[in-house]
């Protein structure tokens, strides 16, 4: 139980699953990995105007930075800070390898047939993903890159990827708050290179709560001089 | 880094067409053609979308094409993947020796973010994409210019997560070749970025060839 003031809800996400909300611009979303292991793939898009959303190069590039942390921020396309990371315990989270699809999930897990599993069959983000755009009016040509919450992806001097094993601990929490009214798509499926053959998706717990907008002083405006200008270029939007 | 070179004569390719800094080209490459990029200066960008040519919504995927690589940059032996898993075009000889696909295409809007917020009216990679993608129809819009391949970039990414913008590789002359798998849709914007020292501020032309073999 929550004794903070601020908080609006709480929920559990299990693992292999997919939620959506349009937080409002002041809002802000803790995720806890409850049992450790989990991975949380999450999209990003402009709630007022759904083909501005989350891009990954723009992000990466404006902050000199392949992974994600306390003070970086989740830029759209247009320029504008989606959200940002206003708290961090685990230190790197992966927004450079995507998500699991039909093929890869079943090459993978096998075969996990709802009628025999029931709500703990096999899923896949991609589709998953594709059904909740769906509800939005948008389908496969608004996928965008992931940002997958509590993984780690190294990219080696040669560039090669290694998955980092028991990244995140029981307990490990991150936050994200919402700096425009931002709809974030969530999806619990195993990260696309979490390596094993026996289906064990992660459940997250969701705080949801409402947040200050961020001051002058705020962390993640004056992490960059980048990001400084990026909050200039979204509170005009509200203007 | 390996350099291939590649068998095919300048002089029996079907289609050559020039592409100047800050113009942009789209060109239904089919299926068993092959495809190639020069870097006629050297160090220059050419931002790259390919999409399936008989249905775009499966388009090129560069968070696909580095997980089933299993690794970020791009050079002889890559597949090209769709988000659907599709191999859209394999490169198939290099001389560059890596290309990058995460530090997609400048933009308008975010070059008032990475320079300064009076940048705004400068020319973009982004526009010529929208204009081309407009102008070509079939209901290919904004929504579809997804993250793309920058030919002859060096974005370096260190085990340590941080990210840079480092001279070229590139050198005049050098060129990227890929045959195409399926029939493919190519868009490509010659980079007018003149904020970025990768391109020693001078952006210049690229030539593009197809062969039908």
């Amino acid at each position: 139980m929550t004794t903070d003031p601020f908080v609006l809800w709480e929920e559990s996400l299990p693992g292999g699953s997919i939620w959506s909300h349009v937080f409002k611009r002041g809002t802000a979303v803790r995720l806890t990995d409850t049992m450790g292991g989990a991975n949380v793939s999450v999209l990003f898009y402009n709630a007022d105007n759904f083909v501005e959303r989350y891009n990954m190069p723009d992000t990466l590039k404006s902050q000199h930075t392949a992974h994600l942390t306390t003070g970086h921020c989740l830029y759209s396309d247009m320029g504008r800070v989606l959200a940002s990371i206003t708290h961090d315990s685990v230190g790197w989270h992966d927004p450079l390898v995507g998500f699991s699809n039909r093929a890869s999930a079943l090459a993978q897990y096998g075969e996990g047939p709802y009628q025999t599993l029931r709500n703990g069959w096999h899923t896949n983000a991609h589709d998953l993903i594709a059904v909740e755009l769906a509800k939005y009016g948008m389908n496969e040509r608004d996928f965008t890159a992931s940002v997958n919450l509590f993984s780690k992806v190294v990219v080696e001097d040669s560039g090669a990827f290694r998955y980092v094993l028991d990244h995140s601990l029981a307990g490990s929490t991150v936050e994200l708050r919402s700096d425009m009214n931002t709809l974030m798509i969530l999806c619990t499926c195993p990260h696309p290179m979490a390596p094993g053959v026996e289906w064990a998706p992660q459940p997250v717990r969701l705080t949801i709560k409402r947040v200050p907008l961020p001051a002058a002083d705020d962390a993640c405006r004056l992490s960059r001089p980048e990001n400084g200008r990026g909050f200039t270029l979204t509170e005009r939007y509200f203007l | 880094m390996s350099l291939v070179q590649s068998p095919l004569a300048p002089e029996q390719a079907i289609y050559r067409q020039m592409v100047l800094a800050g113009e942009g080209w789209i060109h239904e490459v089919k299926q068993g053609q092959t495809f190639r990029i020069v870097d006629l200066e050297g160090n220059q960008a050419a931002d790259t979308l390919f999409f399936n040519a008989h249905d775009y919504s499966d388009r090129y995927s560069a968070i696909d094409t580095m997980r089933e690589q299993g690794s970020l940059y791009l050079t002889t032996g890559t597949a090209l993947k769709t988000i659907h898993g599709r191999t859209l075009m394999t490169i198939v000889a290099d001389t560059c020796g890596r290309h990058d696909t995460v530090g997609g295409a400048c933009s308008m809007e975010s070059n008032m973010v990475r320079y300064a917020i009076e940048k705004r009216s400068m020319h973009a990679c982004r526009q010529t994409f929208v204009q081309l993608a407009l102008e070509w129809g079939e209901g290919l819009e904004k929504r579809d210019i997804t993250h793309n391949v920058n030919f002859f970039m060096n974005v370096p990414v260190t085990p340590a997560g941080k990210l840079t913008f480092e001279d070229g590789v590139s050198a005049p002359g050098k060129y990227v070749e890929m045959r195409a798998e399926m029939d493919t849709l190519v868009l490509i914007s010659n980079c007018p970025q003149l904020n970025n020292p990768c391109n020693a501020y001078n952006p210049t032309p690229v030539e593009v060839l197809i062969w039908d073999v």
